[in-house]
């Protein structure tokens, strides 16, 4: 699904170099629910938004599906995130200004081929799938930090896209609210097939996933199975 | 989509009620000024009452001698030069000649009243269109026999009658009793071509008919058959002109007299040098002006939405990360700055309808009836798109250039 090769980013000002990936080789294979652990500053986020095509490597190549993006223009790439890739986020991100359901539809709004009644029946499905359908006229500002990241993986679901990237989702959660997100997003992976790639600091949430990936000082350290992972 | 990001322009005007002030205040004091200019510019050379042919209309009211000594006397044309060489032209439909106001004083019950009388020939009403709410102008036979017979306007009736009607009953005008025949509505003082209080027959000024000389009291009012004969109309004019020069007893005397709009006379008053009558440069100058006007305001707007948007960084990065392109960014951008201009251009109109009404009230321009047309009302939406466009383009491009995940660091919650 997702294929890395040999992806360096190396971020240059006028007196400093810093190196923040280097030679990162990784397959996704469709279907795989990944977690990235390692030290902050270690280069975790910045694989995330490369593999999100919101930021492009130095050097390398990235896939997916197959299909080498680098010499794609903005239109393409934004085509790509839009129909492929749903991001969940530490700190949400949700648009303060907007409803819960207004929030979940936004990257609809980019498919001009939809119509304003089919994005309102897939949010409210979306919304239905994170158990917030009571919730959708409230603001962000209205809910607790957990449902304010349920309602981000509904955002990031409503496109139906294959593939998960979530930055450290439980981060600024309690354990409570933090396995609730983790069970939604085994749920997306075990049922719809998703295919997930969550950064995370948390080893119990890492070890929930199928694969753990450790990266250190910009590079891939350890790559394995977890044991109890179950499939199914 | 239009719906969403009009929903979101207006909770970020809620949201930051200070800049929206700021803003909306801005766009719509200058939008103000300049409506309230526009209109004062409409109401002074646009088609209004009585002037309302204004693409067939021509204007005299001025003849310049070039002395050879170099001495300039300038000043209204003579009947004499006017009725010979004016009304004599075979372009126009129709010629009029008629006095420039003078301001003469009358009594009523002992009250001073200070107005306004204009000697006309008949064909000035036939050229013009006033808008009469009781009788009619006087007639061929009035001006033929001189009749003192009177055209007055609403105030003046006000003034002498009350609000009943005044046809049939008599006024007395620096003492000289005369028969109201008609009552129109008041003139704007700004129209100086038609403006009067009264209005008299032109044969009561008789002695001036055969005074000679180029220069007196009256101006010629010309009427074209279409808009398309007014540059032949000129044509004739200047040809004539030069026979007048040619007969000029002192050698070397150079005459400068135009059929001018209304807008070219004025222009060629400030302007004007020799025969072109300088509206371009007048154009070019007040275009100028509204342009500087704008600029500030415009500026302070882009720096006031760079700032707006900067707040914004994490909402555009979600948008680009879930599917917007930059251009989708500016799209939006660009929406919501003309959904404020817009707004703003409402509140100036309100304000603009305001200022008029206080200025009609207050009388600082006798007989002002000052508004909001239609083509006032198009003239300010056209700048507030400008506005709006000019404002919000720039920090929109800014913005939507960013980095999406510099974006997403930029903004907390």
């Amino acid at each position: 699904m997702i294929t890395l090769k040999n992806i360096e980013k190396v971020y240059q000002t006028k007196t400093i170099e810093t190196v923040a990936l280097h030679n990162v080789n990784l397959v996704v294979p469709k279907g795989e629910f990944v977690s990235i652990m390692g030290p902050s500053g270690c280069g975790k986020s910045t694989l995330l938004n490369i593999m999100g095509l919101l930021d492009a490597p130095t050097n390398g190549v990235v896939e997916i599906a197959g299909t080498p993006i680098q010499k794609y223009k903005d239109g393409e790439l934004a085509k790509i995130r839009n129909h492929k890739i749903g991001f969940v986020f530490q700190s949400y991100h949700l648009i303060n200004d907007l409803s819960v359901l207004d929030n979940v539809e936004l990257p609809l709004l980019y498919r001009s081929s939809m119509s304003a009644a089919e994005r309102r029946t897939r949010a409210l499905t979306a919304l239905e799938k994170v158990g917030l359908s009571a919730r959708t006229k409230h603001f962000p500002s209205q809910l607790s930090g957990g449902q304010r990241q349920r309602v981000a993986i509904a955002r990031a679901l409503i496109g139906q896209p294959e593939i998960i990237l979530a930055d450290e989702p439980t981060g600024n959660l309690d354990s409570v609210m933090g396995e609730e997100i983790m069970n939604i997003l085994l749920t997306l992976n075990r049922e719809d097939g998703t295919t997930i790639v969550m950064v995370t600091h948390d080893e119990n949430m890492a070890n929930k996933t199928e694969r753990l990936i450790r990266f250190f000082d910009g590079q891939q350290v350890a790559d394995s199975r977890v044991f109890d992972f179950q499939k199914v | 989509m239009l719906k969403n990001y009009l929903k979101i322009a207006w909770k970020v005007l809620l949201r930051r009620k200070f800049f929206t002030f700021i803003s909306l205040f801005g766009i719509s004091f200058t939008l103000m000024v300049l409506m309230v200019a526009t209109s004062l510019f409409d109401h002074t050379f646009g088609p209004q009452m009585p002037e309302r042919d204004t693409d067939r209309l021509l204007f005299v009211n001025m003849i310049r001698e070039q002395l050879k000594e170099g001495y300039n006397n300038s000043g209204p044309p003579s009947y004499y030069f006017l009725d010979r060489h004016v009304r004599t032209l075979k372009t126009p439909e129709q010629v009029s000649i008629n006095s420039m106001p003078f301001q003469v004083n009358s009594y009523i019950n002992n009250r001073k009243l200070a107005l306004d009388i204009k000697y006309t020939d008949r064909e000035f009403w036939d050229i013009l269109n006033f808008n009469f709410v009781e009788g009619s102008a006087f007639t061929q036979q009035d001006v033929k026999g001189a009749s003192r017979v009177a055209v007055i306007n609403e105030n003046t009736r006000e003034q002498y009658f009350g609000n009943t009607e005044a046809v049939g009953k008599y006024i007395v005008v620096d003492q000289v009793k005369y028969k109201v025949v008609g009552v129109v509505e008041n003139v704007p003082v700004l129209r100086v071509q038609s403006y009067a209080d009264v209005w008299v027959p032109i044969t009561l000024k008789s002695q001036d008919f055969n005074r000679p000389g180029l220069r007196g009291t009256y101006f010629a009012t010309i009427k074209a058959t279409t808009p398309g004969d007014v540059p032949k109309i000129k044509e004739e004019y200047a040809a004539m002109m030069q026979e007048v020069e040619r007969q000029q007893p002192q050698k070397e005397t150079k005459l400068f007299s135009f059929p001018d709009t209304f807008l070219e006379s004025i222009a060629r008053t400030f302007l004007g040098s020799g025969k072109e009558p300088g509206v371009g440069i007048l154009y070019g100058i007040l275009t100028g002006l509204a342009f500087l006007f704008m600029l500030l305001p415009t500026i302070n707007l882009v720096n006031i939405n760079i700032s707006r948007i900067m707040e914004r960084s994490s909402e555009i990065g979600v948008r680009k990360a879930f599917g917007a392109t930059s251009a989708t960014i500016i799209g939006q951008f660009i929406i919501e700055n003309i959904f404020l201009t817009l707004l703003g251009g409402l509140l100036g109109f309100i304000f603009s309808a305001a200022v008029l009404w206080l200025i009609n009230d207050s009388g600082i321009i006798i007989y002002a009836d000052l508004g909001l047309n239609l083509r006032v009302f198009a003239f300010g939406l056209l700048l507030c798109l400008v506005f709006g466009l000019i404002s919000g383009v720039f920090p929109a491009y800014k913005m939507s250039r960013l980095h999406a995940v510099e974006a997403l660091k930029g903004g907390s919650k």
